[in-house]
């Protein structure tokens, strides 16, 4: 069963947004709106900034000049940001359906199940086993799921296809999909081609 | 969600900007520097030539005129950098952590000066020239505070990172230093009964006040001197580490 | 406060999954404690008489040791990121994190504490006492080694550079807690030390978990 989860119409504004690392500029000058349903695809090459830009949208890192600002935000809700960096957070001897469930326990379980997001991601049949036992690919599922249990209208992915074969591929441009049909919004930096409606793409390489 | 950072302070833009602040600073320089000159003259002066030996202790006591400023100074740049850690963290002013930085290792050194001048007078008194007395060794402690939160800049390859996270520490410090102050007088009166040498005697007649307090002046003075110049040169290395990076991503200057 | 349960769960079990970690800082402590007398010689006398300090000692050095596992594991795989985009704030899941290296490294110690007695010429009363000093400031010890790790965890080589920091300000923890211990003071003594030492160790509980988070969170900027 797949969760049909309506957010509520929220768009992410960039203004005159800056962002670096170590008081370098790496970009600059950035004034867009991505609006609810629609989704941003970051190209650019190596060094170009596209992940400083990632952590700066999701509030890791300070911008080093002007704002980035979610409109339409219900003050009351939690946390709207799902960030999915390179790093998969997933920790060898714990077990994968347990590190799902703990996630769920500490950002909310507000989206699918943990049965129906391994399910989903295809990790059913490894739900007992511990994580360590996963492949990159696999553990890169598993990474993906943490999505899907909680539901947050933004999604922050950083090479999300980084690992996966061509059937993960998919899996992440059908998960994409369903999200901006639900009405979220997702910024997503990756050197490969997503068929996916509603997608406009910002190239750092030209702004550099 | 609205994250959204200025770094300027708008009042403070004139001082803040490190440009500007080396300019602002830079004619301050030599006077102060003369001025910390005639004050250890007239201090150095007067310590030797215009004050009374100590009865007990005879000459030595002139070591006094050194190592209670630096004692107190050892303090004072603490004190100093627990400012500039608030001015970082809580007011967010651009030289504030410029300013912790400065002072760190002349805090260090001014602590060392006191422990090796405290040592130096207590071997006369002591007989050894070390001795676990209270004083001695809160300000052994601070010593190491000191050289940790050097070690703790030069770890950090990005300096402005570094910043904010030694200013934290710094305060850490700032609200241990008493506790530890009271825990070593507390365990030095369990371990020794009775008081060693103190630094201030039971009377202070105005012949030793004068010199010490020409001296008090004369080290705070060389502590500005020292920390201005100290500034100045970071500021300057942060530029040239700027300008080695753009160069080393192809950018002109 | 499900998040903050989820999490305790989480870091007891990956910490008793690496339970030979807990052992070795065990054996650690252990170890340190048996090589004093070789050092400052086998008098039972002396040994009796210092024996309180070696141990104290020894737990502290113990609790540097173990500092690695506090913040780097998560740190290098990306929970730590993943930890500040969540409802928990970051104090609370660095609150849990503690408490859990306090029950995983602190514990076993205080429980290993009658080896290094017998070891020492420790008599039974002083023995009861080192206990129950270690117990109360044990926890002032890992909240101070967590600011220091917290601090450190964005540096280079940071893992040498935390017990330079933490050891300074250990050191009241040290006098208080040996000082609850030793009875030359006689009893008001040790139970004015040991006020202190929980005085302490409460503070450090309250306000260590806010440093090194806000530590954390600008290390990773």
């Amino acid at each position: 069963m797949t969760q049909r989860q309506v957010f509520p119409p929220l768009s992410l504004h960039l203004r005159a947004l800056a962002c670096g690392r170590g008081g370098m500029v790496l970009v600059e000058g950035l004034e867009l709106v991505v609006p609810a349903g629609t989704g941003l695809l970051l190209r650019g090459p190596n060094g170009a900034g596209k992940s400083t830009l990632l952590m700066t949208l999701a509030g890791l890192i300070p911008p080093l000049g002007g704002a980035v600002e979610l409109a339409g935000q219900d003050g009351e809700a939690g946390p709207a940001i799902h960030y999915c960096g390179h790093r998969n957070a997933v920790r060898p001897r714990l077990g994968v359906a347990e590190t799902l469930a703990f996630w769920t326990a500490v950002n909310g379980a507000s989206g699918l199940g943990v049965a129906d997001a391994l399910e989903r991601v295809g990790l059913a049949r490894q739900a007992r086993l511990d994580a360590g036992h996963l492949s990159a690919g696999q553990q890169r599922r598993l990474a993906l799921a943490r999505l899907l249990v909680t539901a947050r209208p933004v999604w922050l992915l950083d090479e999300p296809t980084a690992a996966l074969d061509a059937e993960g591929h998919g899996l992440l441009e059908a998960m994409l999909a369903e999200h901006l049909a639900a009405g979220g919004l997702a910024v997503v930096a990756t050197h490969e081609t997503l068929d996916l409606a509603g997608l406009r793409t910002l190239d750092l390489g030209a702004t550099a | 969600m609205t994250i959204d950072t200025t770094p300027k302070m708008r009042w403070w833009e004139r001082l803040a900007h490190p440009g500007q602040f080396v300019a602002w600073t830079t004619p301050l320089v030599w006077p102060l520097a003369g001025l910390t000159a005639v004050l250890f003259l007239l201090g150095l002066w007067f310590a030797f030539f215009n004050s009374p030996a100590d009865y007990q202790m005879g000459d030595t006591v002139r070591i006094m005129y050194v190592h209670v400023p630096t004692a107190w100074l050892s303090q004072f740049v603490y004190a100093t950098m627990a400012v500039s850690a608030l001015g970082t963290l809580v007011w967010r002013h651009p030289m504030a952590d410029v300013s912790m930085k400065a002072a760190a290792p002349l805090g260090a050194a001014f602590t060392a000066m006191a422990l090796y001048t405290g040592s130096l007078w207590g071997r006369p008194t002591w007989g050894t020239f070390w001795e676990w007395d209270g004083r001695m060794t809160s300000t052994l402690v601070l010593l190491f505070i000191y050289l940790g939160i050097v070690a703790l800049w030069r770890a950090f390859d990005d300096q402005l990172r570094a910043a904010r996270i030694v200013a934290i520490f710094t305060l850490v410090g700032a609200v241990n230093i008493p506790i530890i102050k009271f825990s070593v007088d507390w365990w030095s009166t369990l371990h020794q009964p009775a008081s060693v040498f103190r630094a201030d005697g039971p009377t202070m007649p105005g012949s030793i006040l004068v010199p010490l307090f020409i001296m008090f002046f004369a080290f705070t003075f060389l502590f500005l001197t020292l920390q201005l110049v100290a500034m100045q040169t970071e500021v300057r290395r942060r530029r040239v580490a700027t300008l080695e990076r753009k160069a080393a991503r192809g950018e002109a200057a | 406060m499900s998040g903050f349960s989820a999490l305790l769960r989480r870091e007891l079990r990956l910490a008793l999954a690496h339970g030979g970690e807990m052992l070795t800082l065990v054996l650690f402590f252990v170890i340190v404690g048996a090589i004093t007398p070789f050092a400052v010689g086998p008098d039972q006398a002396l040994l009796a008489r210092i024996a309180p300090g070696i141990v104290w000692i020894a737990a502290f050095l113990a609790m540097l040791l173990g500092l690695g596992r506090l913040f780097g594991p998560d740190h290098e795989d990306g929970t730590l990121t993943l930890l500040r985009l969540a409802e928990l704030p970051l104090a609370a899941a660095v609150a849990a994190k503690v408490i859990v290296h306090w029950l995983t490294a602190a514990l076993p110690l205080v429980l290993a504490t009658p080896i290094l007695a017998l070891l020492l010429a420790m008599d039974g009363e002083t023995l009861g006492r080192t206990m129950v000093s270690l117990l109360v400031g044990t926890p002032a010890l890992a909240g101070f080694g967590a600011v220091g790790a917290a601090v450190t965890l964005a540096a280079r080589r940071g893992g040498l550079l935390a017990p330079i920091l933490i050891a300074p300000l250990s050191v009241p923890v040290l006098i208080f807690g040996v000082g609850a211990v030793s009875p030359s003071g006689g009893p008001d003594q040790a139970w004015t030390a040991l006020l202190l030492l929980a005085a302490l160790s409460l503070m450090a509980a309250a306000l260590s978990p806010l440093v090194a988070a806000l530590a954390l969170a600008w290390g990773e900027e």
